[in-house]
């Protein structure tokens, strides 16, 4: 039996839990009106953004925590959190790598990610965001070259203001729901991308997020905006240091895909997901949408979730174009106490809209893990299309796998297909790897990655290698 | 949420000369509806079906089980059947036939055996649904007062089917019933259970039944529920079945009436190797509304379940479908699944559909599919290009999209019923008869 392999796959360390000790520029825990006026001053924002996040606060202050995901944590203390961390010396920040704090590369050294050589080699342009504040940005001449405009959204609501004020807060309102609304309040950081018409990002945009500081939550605001027939693909990738104390992370990811535009938006997220008992561990409660807002316009989202100790985060698409095209791949690895409640929505309201949602799950340890998903076809959404696949594997006896999907159809001339299984790995399938000569470890290892294959392949080259070895690291455990 | 005046009145006058612990149980269910009150859309359990307008409607209550016998004729099923006629929810004895009575039956009117305090009434009432399975459950436990106690004796094997009629007349005012079924299966009986509800042209009353099922070991019991209430009644079931090892349920619920129409059907399967089946198939018109929920826990290891249900939906009908298969921690070997396909006739139609899973075992197998769509066009041509004209072809396919429900029922007379209410539904050209003539079916 495989058993004693999955314990101690359930049993794996988080390999990637380290602190780097950098002086933070931290405002004293708690949220009110003046710890807004606080970031909005230290960032140099103009007087609408402050009104903005005013706005945004008012909102928050009224609603209530969501309390319909399967998940199961104890009440967050607003208050006992401190909203603004940036590293020492904003003013003078460093041009080039040979200026960034030798600390803060050692840091990426430990991750395996070697800014510089990863920069060059690989053609990724980083806009790495330690602690809130974006250290260095690489890469930005050869991207304005193209008319391509990556940067922080800090310096985006400095530097392009009618850029910002024209698609922030249009795809995720203020008040869309309890953590956006906080965010759009307190958001410290992110980034903002712009591909004007026509262009084709010429390579692909790369940012790592990492939480630092102890008690500060991370409220990072991403902002895409695909001009028409351009084309962009974005990855995302974060890890963070081991800490006893949660942390909570509520992000905002808005993309904006105008007429015959492509986004991809690829994710690797391997936050400290808390220890064997649950203790620590990051809260993601992240809000995530795309508006193909264009006809013929794409989004696909692609994630690989294998860390937090929660995770609340639904990647949706707005189908708004005609004949637009929205897509969701997602592999969701939880393990110990971890509990993930993500899916998405395909919300169909042009006509001839499609949309593939293929999710992969598995849940080993005491974890519990759910996919919870909508796909609405409005009255109008006639020729829409839906092919939905949601598959569970279960790793031990103690876990959980649940599957939520609505389905809303308000129209005969739609097609929507859905599937689920939940399983565990098939003793025949081990029985048949192992009497080839393969050992049990390598058959579970192969098993899980054909398991998975789907949404890796769908995966920028870099980051499918990085995903893998990511499941690779996962199941070390298991071979001892 | 403010409730209707009479029908609080009704909620706290508990009939006089009830055993005493009726009347705490009727207490019991109307402090728990009082304090939820009829569902809105804010209890995700009703997310798609408002139920917040009978706070708005007054419903009388029946005081004569008058029928007349045209009435009574077009309605009824032509069954060879152990008989329970209702009329508005009250007993209805002439029409009744309880005097052929097979061996190892016991059919009573809960009436009787309230005013005979049976043992077995105190026992079995509110047993499974405890008073807190559903608003609507709760105000039957507050109101009920008519049904039918069913025991299977101990290894019988009853060919006759049971069948219960529910009949909603067409009254000045409507009216509201709270029929109870209580069915016990004892060990390795067998047996076929019929409720029909069935309504005059222009009904609008309020049923909302409960039926609790107790099956003990190895016993088995086929349920079929075929609602063809009127187009503007209001019709809300709730059943429970308590499976124990070795049991066989299936469960056909046949939904084509009503005005708004909700289902709670929910089985427990709570021993090794007790089996479930839920055949479902409902056809919505105009602006039918039609929500079936469907729960299956499986509690014990190597317990199985298969669900089928289709729906039908034409003009601006809705429908709902949420089904749900839990797993419990340690239920291993279990196999459950679970499929919905809805076929969708006109634009204005909808279908809100969740199919659940919620699995805390690992070695299980479980799936669940569901699609939404329309008829296959090059099917429709390959008909026409035979010579069947448009409507005809469109007629056939639905019917054969119907069929895989309707061929697992195993009365010719209720077959024949469904089918002749399913082509009944499909456009005017549409005409089984000539059909079955043709072929001399």
């Amino acid at each position: 039996m495989a058993t004693e392999a999955m314990e101690q796959l359930a049993r794996r360390e988080y390999k990637q839990g380290f602190v780097t000790d950098i002086e933070s520029d931290t405002v004293p825990p708690g949220l009110d009106e003046s710890v807004i006026a606080f970031i909005s001053q230290k960032k140099g924002e103009p007087q609408w953004m402050l009104d903005w996040r005013l706005e945004a606060y008012h909102q928050w202050l009224k609603m209530t925590s969501p309390s319909w995901a399967h998940l199961d944590y104890p009440p967050i203390d607003y208050q006992a959190i401190s909203y603004f961390s940036a590293p020492k010396k904003p003013e003078d920040r460093p041009q080039s790598l040979d200026e960034v704090d030798p600390k803060l590369l050692e840091t990426y050294e430990k991750l395996g990610i070697p800014l510089h050589e990863r920069a060059a080699l690989a053609g990724v342009a980083v806009d790495a965001v330690f602690d809130s504040v974006s250290v260095t940005t690489t890469f930005r001449e050869k991207l304005a070259e193209a008319g391509v405009i990556f940067c922080s959204i800090s310096e985006a609501i400095r530097e392009y203001p009618e850029l910002v004020r024209q698609y922030l807060g249009t795809v995720v309102p203020q008040g869309d729901n309890y953590f956006a609304a906080l965010n759009s309040a307190v958001f410290t950081d992110g980034s903002f991308v712009y591909i004007p018409e026509g262009v084709t990002c010429p390579m692909e945009l790369s940012t790592y997020f990492r939480i630092n500081a102890a008690n500060t939550g991370q409220f990072e605001r991403t902002l895409i905006v695909c001009d028409k027939r351009a084309q962009v693909s974005y990855l995302e990738g974060c890890t963070a240091p081991q800490r006893d104390e949660n942390q909570l992370h509520a992000a905002v990811v808005e993309l904006v895909a105008l007429e015959d535009a492509y986004i991809k938006y690829s994710t690797v997220q391997n936050w400290y997901p808390g220890d064997e008992d649950g203790k620590g561990g990051i809260y993601n409660f992240v809000t995530k949408r795309g508006d193909c807002r264009g006809d013929r316009s794409r989004i696909s989202w692609t994630q690989v979730e294998t860390g937090s100790a929660i995770t609340w985060k639904y990647p949706s698409c707005l189908l708004r174009g005609n004949e637009s095209k929205g897509e969701f791949y997602s592999v969701a690895v939880t393990n110990g106490r971890q509990q993930a409640d993500t899916g998405t929505k395909m919300i169909h309201i042009g006509k001839n809209t499609s949309s593939t949602i293929v999710s992969k799950g598995i849940a080993a340890g005491k974890s519990n893990q759910s996919y919870r998903g909508l796909v609405k076809v409005s009255p109008r959404a006639t020729g829409s299309r839906n092919f939905t696949q949601c598959d569970s594997l279960l790793i031990g006896d103690k876990c959980g796998a649940h599957t939520f999907p609505y389905q809303e159809i308000g129209n005969s001339r739609s097609t929507i297909e859905h599937e689920a299984t939940t399983s565990k790995i098939g003793d025949d399938q081990l029985f048949y790897c192992k009497s080839r000569g393969i050992s049990e470890e390598d058959a579970v290892s192969m098993i899980v990655n054909g398991f998975c294959k789907d949404v890796f392949q769908e995966l920028p080259m870099e980051f499918a290698v990085e995903a893998e070895a990511l499941l690779s690291v996962t199941l070390e455990g298991s071979v001892g | 949420m403010s409730l209707p005046e009479t029908l609080m009145k009704r909620l706290h006058a508990a009939p006089a000369g009830e055993p005493e612990w009726l009347t705490e149980k009727r207490r019991a269910g109307a402090s728990y509806f009082e304090t939820v009150g009829f569902p809105t859309r804010r209890d995700e359990a009703w997310k798609y079906t408002d139920m917040s307008r009978f706070s708005d409607l007054e419903f009388g209550q029946a005081d004569n089980a008058e029928l007349d016998q045209a009435s009574y004729d077009a309605l009824k099923l032509d069954i060879d059947a152990c008989r329970l006629v209702f009329v508005d929810g009250l007993f209805n004895a002439e029409l009744s036939d309880l005097d052929s009575m097979p061996e190892g039956v016991a059919i009573t009117p809960l009436s009787q055996a309230l005013k005979s305090d049976q043992p077995a009434v105190s026992e079995q009432l509110g047993h499974l649904t405890g008073i807190d399975f559903s608003a609507f459950s709760a105000l039957n436990t507050a109101l009920t007062g008519e049904g039918a106690i069913v025991t299977i004796g101990k290894r019988q094997a009853v060919e006759k089917p049971i069948y219960l009629l529910f009949i909603s007349r067409n009254n000045a005012a409507p009216v509201m019933s709270h029929p109870r079924i209580l069915v016990n299966c004892d060990t390795e009986s067998e047996a076929t259970l019929i409720e029909h509800y069935a309504g005059e042209q222009g009904a609008a009353n309020l049923t909302n039944v409960v039926t609790e099922i107790e099956m003990a070991p190895a016993s088995r019991l086929s349920h079929y529920k075929l609602q063809e209430a009127s187009q503007s009644e209001y019709h809300v079931a709730s059943i429970q079945v308590d499976q124990k090892r070795d049991t066989n349920f299936i469960s056909h619920n046949l939904n084509l009436g009503g005005a708004v129409v909700r289902n709670d059907l929910v089985s427990d399967l709570n021993d090794e190797n007790a089996t479930v089946d839920l055949l479902g198939l409902f056809f919505g018109q105009d602006r039918q509304h039609i929500d079936n929920h469907t729960k299956v826990n499986h509690n014990a290891p190597r317990t199985y379940s298969n669900e089928n249900y289709k729906g039908i939906l034409d003009g601006r009908a809705r429908g709902v479908f949420n089904g749900r298969v839990y797993i419990k921690r340690d239920a291993q070997q279990v196999l459950g699944y679970q499929n919905n396909a809805n076929l969708l006739l006109s634009d204005r139609a909808e279908i809100d559909t969740k199919p659940e899973l919620e699995i805390y075992a690992d070695d299980v197998q479980c799936s669940h599919g569901t699609t939404t769509g329309q008829l296959d066009e090059n099917a429709i041509f390959a008909l026409r290009a035979r010579g069947i004209d448009e409507q005809m072809a469109r007629g056939l396919l639905t019917l054969a999209f119907a069929n895989e429900v309707m061929e697992r029922i195993h009365h010719r007379v209720l077959t024949d019923r469904v089918e002749r209410a399913v082509a009944g539904k499909l456009p005017d050209r549409f005409n089984l008869e000539s059909l079955v003539e043709d072929t001399s079916l």
